[in-house]
């Protein structure tokens, strides 16, 4: 046998270990797995440290929060109490509009079905470690009944989906991320499109032919049409629209800040949500006469 | 085994081989991987750094092995893709090729300078990316940009960290 040269030996080394990865790269395409077990191992090894940093970081930020950053919270406070003014101003508006607008029948009924709805909280204890992908890491896992595919969101919008589901936490995909989507419709218009991430800040709502009509600050709703998000949950605001071949280029600002989650909510059900049944048995009960029936939407 | 870097050290050359103390490379990619997890989440824009790749750098360039810095760069990475989404062995390989080339190169030049520092980790930074791309086109068939303008950003403020970062990591050196 001919013997390898000492200084050619770390070559032959390095062409080795990296066919070994090639080929095991081909064996998670091929199988479509994606090495669960050393995921399992690695996020369980390093989850406690991340635990720790997270608890670390809350600390360091009350720390400063409480006893440095006060000269801003005179100017925050008033902030606030102005946001706070036109919210009360808006929501005022929108009870209004709820008595007598049928859909908004709908969405109470929607929302008494939240009730029943299982949901866990869970705080964000880590992101991705890859720069080109938007995932984070909950301090829940499949210990805490959460499961792959399972919807994650905040009060104020759609997060994202369950990936992957540790015992002591789990991994989630961002809408912002590349490979991320969701059935999504035109609050107003109920043009249905999906939307999805370009790992940017804003999200991209595609296949809206040019023909139809589409409105800056337009609210985007989920559709229910993908079977993980329950109808009528916000998912962002149409900021810009431009002409396509032969789709528009519609850009949307997600409704939950993506770019900050901290704590999120995960629903804890894989079961979609059917409206139809709800407006039904909203129809049929003598209490809520305003409630319209409507027929269910097939995928 | 004599390796390339101990050949070179009876040379004229005189490059030093450096060794660290107990633990500290190990400390240092766990920490690294629990910051670049962390800060995201409370700094977005932090996003940009690549700290994994840096500290495969360091380790190679300080090291000067190549067999121990593709292993060490192979574990980075693997470390890093099961953090992440991609498939095990995207970043591992790219990694591995990293860990590589920085031991050749640590084994060949003085890297101890600012300036040198910076430089290499703009043009290994940018095979990073050259051998990720390649790997996301021709085994994934994901389609990848080769170059955007975030990622020359990316490759300056990366450059900028890791002379600061080696600094720092130079002290977990040996005496």
């Amino acid at each position: 046998m001919v013997a390898i040269p000492s200084r050619h030996k770390s070559l032959v080394l390095l062409a080795g270990v990296v066919i070994v990865q090639v080929l095991f790269l081909a064996v998670q395409i091929k199988r479509d797995s994606q090495g669960r077990l050393i995921r399992s191992w690695t996020v369980g090894a390093i989850s406690p440290f991340e635990r720790t940093g997270a608890w670390g970081f809350g600390r360091v930020r009350g720390i400063w929060s409480r006893y440095f950053a006060l000269q801003n919270t005179s100017r925050e406070n008033e902030n606030l109490r102005s946001e706070n003014n036109a919210l009360k101003l808006q929501l005022d508006q929108l009870r209004s509009k709820a008595a007598e607008a049928d859909r908004l029948a709908l969405l109470i009924n929607f929302r008494q079905l939240n009730r029943n709805v299982p949901m866990l909280g869970a705080r964000v204890i880590g992101a991705s470690a890859d720069t080109a992908s938007e995932t984070i890491f909950l301090d829940r896992g499949s210990h805490d009944g959460i499961r792959r595919n399972m919807a994650v969101i905040t009060p104020d919008g759609v997060v994202g989906k369950v990936i992957e589901a540790f015992p002591n936490s789990a991994q989630v995909l961002v809408l912002t991320d590349k490979d991320s989507g969701v059935g999504a419709m035109l609050a107003d218009s109920r043009i249905q499109s999906p939307v999805g991430g370009i790992g940017e800040p804003l999200l991209v709502m595609k296949y809206v032919p040019n023909d139809d009509t589409v409105n800056v600050g337009e609210r985007v709703v989920t559709s229910g049409m993908d079977r993980i998000f329950p109808k009528d949950l916000p998912v962002g605001t149409v900021t810009e629209i431009k002409p396509g071949n032969p789709f528009k280029l519609i850009r949307v600002r997600p409704a939950a800040n993506l770019e900050r989650l901290e704590e999120v909510i995960v629903l804890l059900t894989m079961r979609p949500l059917e409206l139809h049944k709800e407006a039904e048995s909203a129809a049929s009960d003598p209490s809520d006469k305003t409630a319209p029936e409507q027929p269910a939407t097939k995928p | 085994m004599i390796n390339d870097a101990f050949d070179l050290r009876s040379t004229e050359l005189h490059i030093e081989v450096h060794k660290f103390r107990t633990g500290a490379v190990a400390a240092a990619t766990i920490f690294t991987l629990v910051v670049q997890a962390l800060l995201p989440v409370y700094f977005p824009k932090a996003d940009i750094l690549d700290l994994p790749l840096l500290i495969t750098i360091y380790f190679g360039l300080s090291r000067r092995n190549p067999s121990t810095g593709l292993l060490l760069g192979t574990v980075i990475g693997l470390l890093q893709d099961s953090l992440s989404k991609s498939p095990l062995g995207l970043y591992g390989i790219a990694k591995t090729i990293i860990g590589y080339v920085a031991s050749s190169i640590g084994a060949r030049l003085d890297t101890e300078h600012p300036a040198a520092r910076f430089a290499l980790t703009v043009v290994f930074f940018g095979l990073h990316q050259c051998v990720t791309v390649l790997i996301k086109r021709l085994l994934l068939a994901q389609p990848e940009a080769l170059f955007t303008m975030r990622l020359a950003i990316a490759a300056g403020v990366n450059a900028i960290v890791a002379v600061f970062l080696f600094l720092v990591l130079d002290r977990l050196r040996k005496p």
